[in-house]
């Protein structure tokens, strides 16, 4: 009969609406099982697979749960524990890096010889294609995937090339962001930190047993240290008299540089905390 | 965008100057005046409330915009479900993909046919910088070479919360906007952005005088060449210096230096 | 028609093309990776011929051309000939693999045109034209396709360079370790990315006539009053209609289509040419943009495409995750232009937002693995690039066996037996499946007329052969079969996933070598998949550096456009929007 496939459809649609009609009515609707509440109406949300339906985010009050592998542009790692930038500056993720769009400068030292780290660090988010070959290359672990995508501006340039001071965050962010990833990196490194070490000390007591038995024999004279008291302390002076002069010059500005550079990092622990916070709750589920 | 109009330029320019030191100002002669203050809440509650993309999509990110568009962030809670395939029955270009230039002067005649106000989104890396594709001979880098774009929203694709993101930008956009000061209803500033023609590359017809003395000189230092029996051909294409210009490498030192001061950051 | 499935037999080995042709051989080429033969360019045809009416080779899948100059390779160490042309036939009725023919041509020569016996070389031979300059004798229409009129030069070429050329193969050495940080723009006067011959002076410019499709109008002869006028009616590039940025041209007379010619290079993003200057795993990322619906197949064609020519083994369990992605994009594919179709017919909305509904839970799942909804990135050559996260499997299983199969009833109760759609549908669009190969159509479209090939079956790649499936085939070859077929391979898809997700093995990942150093040997490979479009070839010619020499794509949509044009005439426009849309076209991957 005519009309049959058509009323069948209707039925559908009908069937459709209603069922997730029933899912919006209570005052905790049945649509945020599985969500994580942030109070003020705020919400992180997690649609449970067996959820009918497909649930509306209201970005930007409710946010979807981002997957660990989740990958935006690129982040560069600042190691909180070593004070330090993770980057040598070997430039494997400039050379694998598909669209070309990271700059790396080679920082080095007064004489020109080049140090293993950068002194400029430029990636084009208007180039970058997310692809996150430079965090699969990267042998240092030092650049990942950032999960902030509010990067939305008034002004291409500059703003879309990001340099080091705006790439860096430190690890404890990274850190909340990639759980697994990250524990799966300090295991390794851990292991590998510990095979060092026992390398090490079975070097050392190799060489503690040659010596005991160099000591056997009658010994000719106390092995001499490197460097006599009297260098070490003209070492020491000199280092202090360095350092004074470098807060003399110019010694503000570094000084701003390094308050400035705090102030964001202690931001990005803040947020990296929140972010944590929130992946506990949602394991606790 | 270098040689658009001048005094639009300008207008745009002086929209923008309030965000980019991130406070809402209200214009010192409008301090006192409460009414136009009033009314443009309204005008630009209004406008922002109802602002129609056009339905325009260009390449994989246009994906990312029906889907966001779609029921799971459905744009229709910022009263935008309307989108609208008639340029002159929307306010919004969402620049959704790669731009090339067989497709730049269409995009083009598109803009001038919005009515104004109109507004433009460029979404992904590709509208933005010419994205992965930038090397490409067919590839425009960047729709802002050529229509002026006020909210830039990068990554490729921009999933379709950065997209929102991107649109609530806008908003605080319109919102800053006074109706006093916006270009629209002053006579002679908004002109139309001259249509890009397709020659044996796409051409700008704002550029034409700089092109013609590009290529003439380098046709006369082929012929010099030639009639030195230098090997010709080795001029070919007209290419323009390698070399950055003083002036280029000026304006990133001082584009540079001027958001690290914006943004706290060290020199 | 209807038939059983068409499943690979062994290939013929040597080509025997009888005594009359022998002479055409001039030799084989690359012997170590397919068999492939160098045929005389006068003899071309006459070989086309005989392959085509004696040994059922009835299907031309790939019609490309290579540029050899400076090759620094050992293969071709005394050969002059600068450009080669590439034919990779297929046999639909039998089964099995290709027999690829080359032709070697001088730069100013012309080559034979093929569009007499194959008429799907319409398309591929103006690309050729288009990007290389290769002139083919006797081709109706060559015209420059993805290029407009005009442009300066053949960018294919290897001598020829774009304005923001930097190197030939990257990396590019102002990268790093000095950072040269500069845009491209801040170094051409025009800040844009233009180049022009030098002497050209722009305002005596006259643009190329635009190109109008011919008039096929009825000419009546007795009763002249009934001559009609015919007009040409421009739909696009900027049309809701056309799924991004495609034009057609069409003549019509009242509202019947007389001729429609199809316009397209608005989303040309020069893949090719970038891809040769990528080293080989660059390109992988590239592939996601190509048909930016199914990113992983698109993966998965081109990591078996390298690992067929350098030899690359792909471990157990990373097969099986291969075909679970793709069964899944597939899913998604179809669903999407299930959707789309009958947003095209009218339907707005509904069917397109139930079929974005189930789209976004394996989105998620694809985020959850790869890091991306659309642009996944996420095969590597010899495997996948990292195994599945704590929970994704059970939950890809609770899709697969309860919500995906709901999901694709649903739809089939909520369309097929709508009466609106049948009408729209039946009857419209049709083209038997003999002239569809002759297109060289792939895919839903020729199963939808009746042919059970389906290159899972057909040259089985992977590990299909182990899984127990159907290909579905309906008999009208038109729209609404169109819309059916691909509903029902969708529900073909769930039987592949329910079992893969099964039987999957525990173990690695990804196989040893690979990396972005590869050099690939020296040599050629064409290898294609059955992605959800059609027949998705990668053709890769490698002169032993870490970049490739050519890097083809043969796309489906961009081939599968062949037919539109005979599929239109003598229907409505209206249809002719719906036939488009059930051609299921990604403007990424016709336009590359
Ligand atoms: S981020 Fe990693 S790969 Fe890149 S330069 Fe630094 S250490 Fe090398
Ligand atoms: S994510 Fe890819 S495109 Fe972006 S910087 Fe890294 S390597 Fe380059
Ligand atoms: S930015 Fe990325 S996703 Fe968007 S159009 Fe460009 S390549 Fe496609």
């Amino acid at each position: 009969m005519f009309g049959t496939g058509l009323l069948k459809g209707l039925g559908v649609t009908l069937k459709h609406a209603l069922d997730t009609f029933d899912d919006d009515r209570e005052s905790v609707p049945d649509r945020y099982r599985g969500s994580l509440d942030l109070g003020n109406n705020r919400r992180v949300i997690k649609q449970p697979i067996d959820q009918e339906g497909l649930l509306t985010i209201q970005y930007p009050e409710e946010k979807r749960l981002l997957p660990e592998r989740f990958r935006y542009i690129p982040m560069l790692i600042w190691d909180s524990e070593k004070d330090e930038d993770r980057c040598t500056a070997c430039g494997i993720c400039a050379k694998v890096c598909p669209p070309q769009c990271i700059w790396i400068v080679r920082d080095s030292d007064e004489d020109g010889k080049p140090l293993t780290r950068a002194s400029e660090f430029y990636i084009d988010a208007a180039v970058c294609m997310s692809c996150s070959f430079c965090v699969e290359f990267c042998p240092f672990d030092a650049i990942k995937m950032n999960h902030d995508y509010e990067l939305a501006v008034y002004d291409r340039y500059p703003q879309l090339v990001y340099d080091m001071a705006e790439l860096t965050v430190p690890l404890e962010y990274y850190a909340a962001l990639w759980p697994t990833q990250f524990e799966e990196e300090e295991t390794r490194r851990r292991e590998e930190e510990e095979k060092k070490r026992r390398q090490e000390e079975e070097k050392a007591a190799r060489l503690a047993a040659k010596q005991a038995e160099a000591a056997e024999k009658p010994a000719d004279a106390p092995a001499a240290p490197k460097r006599s008291a009297a260098e070490l302390q003209q070492l020491a002076r000199e280092r202090a008299a360095q350092r004074q002069a470098q807060a003399a010059d110019g010694g503000s500005s570094e000084d701003d540089a390094a308050a400035a550079k705090k102030t964001r990092m202690e931001e990005l622990k803040r947020k990296a905390q929140e972010r944590a916070r929130q992946r506990k709750l949602e394991s606790g589920e | 965008m270098a040689s658009l109009p001048p005094d639009f330029q300008q207008l745009k320019q002086d929209q923008l100057t309030p965000f980019l030191h991130d406070e809402i100002a209200v214009p010192d002669e409008l301090q006192a005046n409460v009414l136009i203050t009033t009314v443009d809440k309204i005008y630009n509650w209004s406008r922002r409330s109802s602002m129609w993309p056009l339905l325009f999509g260009l390449a994989c990110c246009a994906i990312e915009m029906i889907a966001t568009a779609a029921s799971r962030y459905d744009l229709a809670r910022f009263g935008m479900e309307v989108m609208r395939p008639s340029p002159r029955q929307s306010d919004l270009m969402i620049v959704s993909g790669t731009v090339t230039k067989k497709m730049v002067p269409a995009i083009v005649r598109i803009y001038n046919q919005m009515a104004e106000p109109r507004y433009v989104l460029s979404m992904g890396a590709c509208a933005t910088g010419g994205g992965p594709f930038k090397e490409g001979y067919n590839v425009v880098s960047g729709i802002d070479k050529y229509i002026p774009v006020d909210v830039y929203v990068p990554g490729c694709p921009p999933t379709p919360e950065a997209l929102i993101y991107g649109l609530l930008k806008m908003h605080e956009k319109v919102d800053r906007q006074s109706v006093t000061s916006v270009p629209w209803y002053r006579k002679d500033t908004s002109q139309f952005v001259p249509v890009p023609r397709l020659g044996p590359d796409v051409f700008d017809p704002r550029q034409v005088d700089l092109i013609k003395d590009t290529t003439l000189k380098a046709a006369a230092a082929t012929t010099a060449a030639a009639a030195n029996g230098a090997s010709a051909g080795a001029t070919e294409h007209a290419r323009g210096p390698a070399q950055l210009s003083d002036k280029a490498i000026a304006r990133m030192e001082e584009a540079k230096r001027r958001w690290r001061e914006k943004k706290g950051l060290p020199e | 028609m209807s038939q059983a499935t068409v499943v690979a037999e062994a290939p013929a080995d040597e080509l025997d093309l009888g005594p009359e042709l022998a002479d055409a051989v001039e030799g084989a080429w690359a012997e170590d990776t397919e068999k492939t033969y160098v045929i005389a360019p006068d003899r071309i045809l006459d070989v086309l011929r005989h392959l085509r009416d004696v040994q059922g080779y009835d299907f031309l899948s790939n019609l490309t051309c290579v540029d050899y100059k400076g090759y620094g390779g050992k293969l071709r160490a005394d050969v002059d000939a600068r450009l080669e042309i590439v034919y990779n036939l297929y046999n639909t009725r039998r089964g099995g693999g290709s027999i690829g023919l080359h032709v070697r041509v001088p730069e100013d020569e012309t080559v034979p045109s093929a569009t007499s016996l194959y008429a799907g070389a319409n398309l591929q031979e103006r690309e050729v034209y288009d990007l290389f300059g290769v002139k083919f004798e006797g081709h109706p229409n060559l015209r420059r396709i993805l290029l407009w009129d005009g442009f300066n030069g053949h960018p294919m070429r290897k001598d020829w360079q774009e304005a923001y050329f930097e190197e030939d193969v990257k990396p590019f050495r102002s990268r790093h370790p000095k950072g040269e940080y500069a845009f491209h723009e801040d170094k051409i006067p025009w800040a844009k990315n233009t180049t022009y011959p030098a002497g050209w002076d722009p305002d005596s410019w006259q643009e190329p006539v635009a190109y109008v499709p011919v008039s096929q109008a009825p000419h009546h002869e007795n009763e002249p009053h009934l001559d009609t006028e015919s007009i040409v009616v421009n739909l696009g590039p900027h049309h809701p209609s056309t799924h991004g940025v495609f034009r057609m041209l069409t003549r019509v007379e009242g509202e019947t289509i007389l001729a429609l010619e199809p316009e397209m290079g608005y989303l040309h993003r020069n893949h090719e040419k970038i891809g040769e200057r990528n080293t080989w795993l660059m390109n992988m990322p590239f592939t996601d943009r190509l048909d930016y619906l199914n990113s992983m197949s698109n993966n998965w064609s081109y990591a078996l495409a390298v690992e067929k020519l350098a030899g690359i083994e792909v471990p157990e369990r990373a097969e099986y995750l291969r075909v679970i992605m793709a069964e899944f994009t597939r899913i998604v594919n179809h669903t999407w232009s299930i959707g789309f179709i009958l947003n095209d017919l009218g339907a707005l909305q509904t069917p397109a937002l139930y079929a974005i509904e189930e789209r976004e839970m394996i989105l998620d799942l694809f985020e959850a693995v790869s890091g991306a909804r659309m642009m996944c990135n996420y095969m590597r050559f010899g495997g996948v690039v990292r195994d599945l996260p704590e929970g994704w499997h059970e939950q890809a299983a609770y899709l697969a066996n309860e919500r995906l199969p709901r999901a694709l009833d649903e739809l089939d109760t909520l369309l097929t037996e709508n009466e609106i759609l049948k009408a729209r549908g039946r009857g419209v669009g049709y083209l038997p499946v003999e002239d569809l190969i002759a297109l060289s159509v792939s895919g839903p479209m020729i199963r939808a007329g009746g042919l059970a090939y389906d290159i899972r079956k057909a040259e089985p790649y992977g590990i299909y052969d182990r899984f127990d499936f159907d290909v579905p085939t309906l008999p009208n070859s038109d729209i609404y079969d169109r819309y059916y077929i691909r509903l029902l391979e969708a529900m073909e898809s769930v039987r592949i996933l329910q079992q893969a997700l099964r039987d999957i093995p525990e173990g690695e990942t990804l196989g040893g070598r690979g990396g972005y150093t590869l050099r690939a040997p020296e040599g050629e490979v064409y290898s294609r998949i059955e992605a959800p479009k059609g027949e998705l070839g990668f053709y890769l010619a490698s002169d032993g550096k870490v970049a490739p020499w050519r890097y083809h794509v043969r796309s489906p949509s961009y081939i599968n456009l062949n037919a539109l044009g005979p599929m239109s005439i003598g229907y409505k426009v209206a249809d002719a929007i719906v036939i488009l849309g059930a051609i299921d076209i990604v403007l990424g991957e016709v336009d590359r």
